[in-house]
């Protein structure tokens, strides 16, 4: 009974999503101030069985309805219960209902906090919402039903993918979800500028803290995917270029560059129809990263045959939202003019190479992804693209993106001549210079050209991101939000660049056979197998070896790695084993067992890795508190006054 | 009439619909992924030698000879499985088999062949995948039949068993199939 009540909230849901897109996008067509209200109880209500549907989703799967074909296949009664319910949004069917869930919360937002804009526009706004929920519903029932029932009812579920009964795992969808979701808000004020025809300041401020907003949360799932498969999958990768990942990155990268153009849109009024079309791309990315990562659209030709259906309705769905949007770009593009100018030296110019570097990586990370699947199609065969093309590759524009943060954050916006920062310029410089290169040589004795690189670019940002700022406290003035934001938000990446590099050039790791008593050395450190128990988890056995690790002979930790055997499944899979402090990792993983008491083991030191989450951690955390920034809750009277008046004085040199 | 260059990316995504659709069209014809490479004369390579350290192992020796190049490591489950076949199939004496060890480490390759056995002639050494890039390696075990011109014949993916070693590649090695 409860899958039918899902099911049929879930067309009603469909049934709003129709009428809101109509009144929505029709009512300020005919200038229908009845049409234009009756686009709200058509949100509200979408929420309302949105919410219902998926309740009934969760629902089903807690208690264990194996009569519906998606519990059934993805679920299992020994599975602990919050498992069960991360269970429902861990499958293709699931995942979308909850897209289109996260969507109505995010239009329901929009509602409710747009009172002070121009109804029509909002209207405009909540239509085009209205018209994203309204494909992916009719893809859902269409096509990947979630409450589809099993005849005759399975007697228990099939079970989990054991990689994937994870904490990190059960959060890092829906934090990814709400950020590919959080695009389309920035994507639909895109369209509702489109569909009127102007574009102005007021427009850009308003669209800024929903874009950073859902940055936020994009950089949080990526974060934590990335934090998921190095301790889960166990043999300490952390990033792959897998095309599921690639497909994360993508709208990212994108999304970075939307933030970076919006301050020059919001405080200068220039490259309008540049991010109109970050906008328009960034979703596009979005929606493709959700159909490759549940529906396989690129990862192979293999799972895009195993239902032609959905792969037609996807590229139907595409065409028409994308290919609709982009032709309206077309038409009213033109239409949208810069007056101002500015100067080689000034910030925009630096945000525009900002944004162009940051299109070239997506733009190479998108070759990547496309390579093998255009090569295959074509039939040139099966190629693969792997670290060896993305590494170089991404480096190649971001290495001057990197160079790039710091002396955009000393160019003042329309002209500046960088004479009066020079000597900031200079010294932050130099300091990075000695600072980075003697830890990189001194401390970690790296050879590599790249290490003392990446750790100088690091220092030399976090110095220059920390000028502006104290100059401003040692003057007296108060910090707002925005700068203190952006400022968190560079160190963060500096704090990515200096781990990533360290942790790359500076890590160690070993394969070993090891008996219990032998020892295995990874200077200064000593691993010595103690013994082999077996232990027993709720779902699975587990081998689990204790290993002693030393540091200069001195006791530092034990690490436990686990090797699991699931029952249901009959997966056998690696825990790995952390020993973490700041400084550095510790990993040991277990293979298989090799007779006689012995067994492989990967053990693994990796330097300052802690520093990739920090730095991850620190960019969100700037995100938000740069959306907290009082110009953006300041733009409620703002808005009502003329939109002349909306030009007025930018606070300061925030970005 | 001056060409409007707003209309660039519209026509960079149709043309990206184009490529889609035409994916969508020929994935159902498509139910093997036979590797391009098929038919093509298989990539030279000089690696190192894990077997006879110091020196290079050079791809050009093999003209002449039947080849069986198979690509593995020792983080490889599946590889382990392979093993008593890669043995059987050296016994036969055939083929030359050579083992390309792909992104392991030397010593746990060293210390496996010396567990295991060794079924390899050679053992070129490929740590970073650069060669197998060449040969479009997805994963281990991957396997290529290589014929005395040096043109790549079969392709196996995933676990030579012995159904697939007597009823397909050893009919194309005795020139009895097809």
């Amino acid at each position: 009974m409860i899958p039918e009540i899902g099911q049929f909230a879930m067309i009603l849901a469909l049934l709003l999503a129709a009428a809101q897109s109509f009144f929505g996008i029709v009512g300020p067509w005919r200038g229908q101030q009845r049409w234009m209200q009756a686009v709200y109880p058509a949100v509200a209500g979408q929420f309302v069985m949105l919410a219902l549907a998926f309740g009934c989703l969760i629902w089903s799967f807690i208690h264990n309805d194996f009569s519906v074909r998606m519990v059934a296949a993805h679920s299992n009664s020994a599975l602990p219960v919050y498992f069960r319910v991360a269970a429902a949004w861990g499958n293709h069917e699931g995942s979308l209902l909850f897209w289109v869930f996260v969507l109505s919360v995010w239009t329901l937002t929009v509602a409710a906090f747009a009172t002070s804009l121009p109804r029509p526009f909002v209207a405009r706004v909540l239509g085009v919402l209205g018209i994203i929920s309204l494909g992916f519903l009719l893809f859902s029932l269409a096509t990947s039903n979630p409450f589809e029932r099993l005849q005759p009812a399975r007697f228990d579920g099939i079970d989990l993918n054991p990689v994937l009964q994870d904490f990190g795992l059960t959060i890092h969808p829906p934090m990814l979800y709400v950020g590919y979701v959080g695009f389309s808000v920035a994507f639909a004020f895109a369209c509702a500028a489109m569909l009127e025809g102007k574009l102005d300041q007021t427009w850009a401020r308003w669209t800024r803290p929903w874009t950073t907003v859902a940055w936020m949360f994009l950089t949080v799932g990526i974060a934590l995917g990335s934090w998921w498969a190095y301790y889960e999958l166990g043999w300490g990768g952390y990033w792959a270029w897998d095309p599921v990942e690639n497909s994360i990155l993508m709208p990212w990268l994108l999304g970075t560059a939307l933030i970076h153009s919006l301050a020059v849109t919001d405080k200068r009024g220039l490259f309008k129809s540049w991010t109109l079309l970050l906008a328009i791309m960034a979703f596009s990315f979005c929606l493709l990263a959700t159909f490759m990562v549940r529906s396989g659209v690129l990862v192979s030709v293999h799972s895009f045959a195993s239902d032609p259906a959905r792969g037609i309705f996807i590229l139907a769905f595409l065409v028409l939202s994308i290919g609709g949007a982009l032709t309206l770009y077309v038409w009213r593009a033109p239409l949208l003019r810069s007056e101002a100018g500015f100067d080689l030296v000034s910030r925009e110019s630096f945000l525009l190479f900002n944004n162009i570097l940051l299109v070239v990586a997506t733009a190479v990370v998108f070759g990547g992804t496309m390579a093998p699947f255009i090569s295959d199609l074509l039939g040139f065969g099966t190629l693969s693209v792997g670290t060896p093309y993305y590494a170089p590759m991404f480096l190649l524009p971001v290495l001057p993106l990197l160079a790039l943060v710091s002396l955009g954050t000393f160019a003042r916006w329309k002209r500046g001549a960088l004479g009066e920062s020079r000597r900031r310029i200079l010294t932050t410089l130099v300091l990075a210079l000695v600072l980075g290169t003697a830890i990189s040589l001194g401390v970690y004795g790296s050879s590599a050209l790249l290490a003392p690189l990446g750790v100088v670019l690091g220092l030399w940002i976090i110095g220059s991101a920390l000028v502006d700022p104290i100059d401003r406290l040692r003057r007296g003035l108060s910090l707002a939000p925005a700068v203190l934001g952006m400022t968190l938000a560079h160190i963060g990446l500096a704090v990515l660049t200096v781990g990533i590099t360290t942790m790359e050039y500076g890590r160690q790791e070993r394969d070993v056979a090891l008996s219990p008593g032998q020892q295995v050395e990874l200077p200064p450190y000593t691993f010595r197998l103690e013994g082999i128990e077996e232990v027993e988890g709720p779902n699975y056995l587990a081998h689990q070896a204790r290993l002693a690790v030393f540091k200069n002979g001195k006791p530092e930790t034990v690490l436990l790695p686990e090797r699991r055997n699931y029952w249901v499944q009959q997966q056998a899979l690696a825990e790995a084993a952390l020993g973490i402090n700041w400084r550095r990792d510790l990993l040991a993983t277990m293979g298989e067992e090799l007779g006689n008491g012995a067994w492989s083991l990967r053990v693994q030191v990796r330097p300052l890795m802690r520093l990739l989450w920090l730095g991850a951690a620190l960019m969100a955390f700037g995100g938000f508190l740069a959306t907290l920034d009082r110009r953006y809750r300041r733009q409620r009277e703002v808005v009502t006054a003329p939109a002349s008046a909306a030009a007025a004085p930018a606070g300061g040199q925030s970005a | 009439m001056k060409l409007n260059r707003f209309v660039i990316p519209l026509a960079v995504f149709a043309a990206l619909v184009v490529v889609f659709a035409v994916a969508l069209k020929r994935a159902p014809e498509k139910q093997f992924v036979r590797s391009a490479l098929l038919g093509k004369p298989a990539a030279e390579f000089q690696l190192p030698d894990l077997l006879k350290p110091g020196t290079n192992f050079d791809s050009r020796t093999l003209k002449g000879r039947w080849v069986l190049l198979n690509v593995w490591g020792t983080w490889c489950v599946e590889c382990r499985a392979e093993h008593a076949q890669l043995l059987a199939i050296q016994r036969e004496g055939k083929v030359a088999v050579i083992g390309l060890n792909y992104k392991d480490d030397d010593d746990a390759a060293r210390q496996w062949l010396k567990e295991l056995g060794n079924p390899f002639d050679a053992v070129p050494v490929d740590p970073e995948g650069r060669v197998a890039i060449d040969y479009g390696v997805y994963g281990a075990p991957e396997t290529f039949l290589i014929n005395p011109e040096g043109v790549i014949v079969d392709k196996v993916v995933s676990v030579i068993t012995p159904e697939i070693w007597q009823q397909r590649l050893l009919p194309i090695i005795e020139g009895k199939a097809k």
